[in-house]
């Protein structure tokens, strides 16, 4: 009886995670969504408290251990600046990955004398998965907070070297199946899926940082949904495969959006490219303005289109694109914002800086959208992106990125490029968009550039 | 387990895979990044498997073990949710337009 009656509140959080996703399919219906988690959620919780087995201790532990994590939690919730969302993500995947894990363990050592081969087996495969989402995510975290570097680290060997510890970690699974009693293996386990957590991470670049984090997603998803086969709980079987299924779906869209293979992106170590290609392509005139030059076209400019990448996150310069837009629209411009699917560390990152900074979110348009209208656009200001706007995808089937979709925006009447240098972008590969006729480049730092261009169009800089 | 239940759960996984694939190809570029924190945050519903594991208290290993994962969902759980929900605070439509309304060509 009582246990129909948790398996019952068990299948409404089912439910209702269920809804929460559909709810997020839109930004108005986003927030119910939310609600709707937080009460399956809370019901989840509840429903597996009122558990016979729960001691006294135990108990006590619960309620410290819950505080605890409300405590760490809400700092991290509510203290994150938008820039430092794909960390924070990635981080948060770690500790789901980590909890995962472990439990895995502690369910091992608790009913290996009873478990079947089948258990087993996917209890092998939990903590590995658990393991190596902890410290990829945590190596992912490290990478875009800059505390590690971006760059994509090869070394000889290195397929092999992770197909070996991948294979050795099979083995041992094999292993536990028939002889579940050699439990000294599961920690040889656990400090396998660790290394190649740590192993899968060194060779992306931080170019490929939105799909590994997607992929990342993915697993953490698989491995809540591994435990729930070995506890027989349905619960987290759903909230496991939506997990699952949509870090699967991001990570698809992102390779898409980069016209490459899961495969290249895991073992390819792209920007690793051979510099010859880099230094053959034919260099053209480069013109540049100055930042009054450049606010005089776009003041008369009937329609402008941003382009941001990374660089604008780096630079924090997503406010004064917003009074740079501001300005313009006092002049009666219409302005709005080209987003590439791959823009910027994870999937949405330029939606969420650009909303952090108050532009409202219709202004706000995918590649689909813009790229047929690029032709009636008189300015396209492209802030921090490089390899997305690069034609030579479209035609150069030497280039790495040949294939790639990118935002055309080559066919507007003008291009401005905010640029630091002349320097390649992420992928070492030199941008023809920067020798058309119609580019002007605004050599400076994307924010200082940005707030300047400002206050030249709202006239505030007298000369 | 029996073979049955393994079959029953697989039927779960396999079903709930298509629904997840089904509704999560209809969110907007635009809302991925609220949608990644928002899975992230439902997938930390293990933490239902180390709250038993933790309140059972079996032995001082397993507490320990269930305890770190109680703790790690928690962070997850509540982190995910305000996190989220910051994000969608921020999303917001447009005004009504200005007085004076640009010379724009009609939006095909």
């Amino acid at each position: 009886m009582r246990t129909d009656i948790v398996d019952l509140a068990y299948l409404v959080s089912a439910v209702g995670f269920g809804l929460s996703l559909k709810w997020m399919t839109a930004v108005v219906t986003a927030r119910r969504g939310i609600l709707a988690g937080e009460i399956s959620f809370a019901i989840a919780i509840v429903a597996t408290l009122i558990n016979p087995a729960i001691t006294t201790t135990g108990w006590f532990l619960i309620a410290v251990a819950l505080a605890l994590g409300t405590m760490i939690g809400i700092p991290l919730g509510l203290r994150v600046p938008m820039t430092a969302m794909p960390e924070r993500i990635a981080l948060s995947h770690a500790f789901g990955a980590l909890a995962a894990g472990l439990v895995g363990v502690a369910h091992y050592y608790l009913t290996y004398h009873s478990s079947g081969k089948f258990e087993t087996v996917v209890l092998g495969v939990e903590v590995t998965l658990g393991c190596l989402v902890f410290t990829g995510s945590l190596m992912a975290s490290g990478k875009l907070h800059e505390v590690l570097p971006q760059r994509p680290i090869v070394f000889p060997g290195q397929n092999f070297l992770n197909f070996s510890v991948l294979g050795v970690a099979a083995a041992i699974i094999i292993v536990l199946m028939f002889r579940p009693d050699t439990t000294w293996l599961v920690p040889v386990l656990v400090v396998l899926g660790l290394v190649f957590g740590v192993l899968l991470i060194i060779p992306i670049g931080g170019a490929d940082m939105p799909t590994v984090i997607a992929l990342l997603n993915s697993y953490a998803g698989l491995s809540a949904a591994a435990l729930g086969f070995v506890l027989n709980n349905k619960l987290l079987i759903v909230a496991g495969a939506l997990d699952g299924t949509s870090g699967l779906i991001l990570a698809l869209i992102m390779c898409r959006a980069m016209n490459r293979s899961f495969r290249n992106v895991l073992f390819g170590a792209f920007g690793q490219l051979d510099e010859s290609v880099a230094e053959s392509s034919e260099h053209g005139q480069v013109r540049s303005a100055s930042t009054d030059e450049a606010a005089e076209i776009m003041k008369i400019a009937r329609s402008v289109v941003i382009v941001p990448g990374y660089g604008m996150a780096v630079a924090q310069a997503q406010h004064k694109v917003r009074e740079l837009a501001d300005a313009l629209e006092q002049e009666g411009v219409d302005v709005r914002y080209a987003i590439h699917p791959v823009a910027g560390r994870m999937p949405g990152h330029m939606n969420v800086l650009l909303a952090e900074a108050n532009v409202p979110y219709d202004k706000l348009l995918d590649m689909e959208e813009i790229n047929p209208e690029f032709p009636q656009v008189d300015v396209v200001l492209v802030l921090g992106a490089n390899d997305v706007v690069n034609p030579a995808a479209r035609h150069a089937k030497s280039s790495p990125i040949y294939g790639m979709p990118i935002l055309n925006v080559d066919q507007a009447q003008c291009v401005m490029v905010v640029k630091r240098s002349m320097r390649a972008g992420f992928a070492g590969i030199e941008n023809e968009l920067f020798y058309n006729p119609k580019t002007l480049m605004i050599f400076g730092d994307a924010k200082a550039v940005v707030s300047e261009l400002a206050l030249e169009v709202s006239g505030q800089l007298s000369h | 387990m029996t073979a049955n239940e393994i079959i029953t759960s697989l039927f779960v996984f396999a079903l709930a895979g298509f629904l997840g694939l089904e509704v999560i190809r209809k969110v907007p570029k635009l809302l991925h990044t609220p949608l990644m924190a928002l899975t992230n945050a439902l997938s930390a519903i293990s933490l239902v498997g180390s709250l038993v594991i933790l309140g059972e208290n079996a032995t001082t290993y397993s507490t320990i073990l269930g305890f770190v994962a109680v703790v790690a969902s928690t962070i997850n759980v509540v982190g995910g949710f305000l996190i989220t929900d910051k994000m969608l605070r921020m999303f917001r439509r447009a005004p009504a337009r200005p007085a004076t309304p640009p010379a724009e060509e009609v939006k095909s």
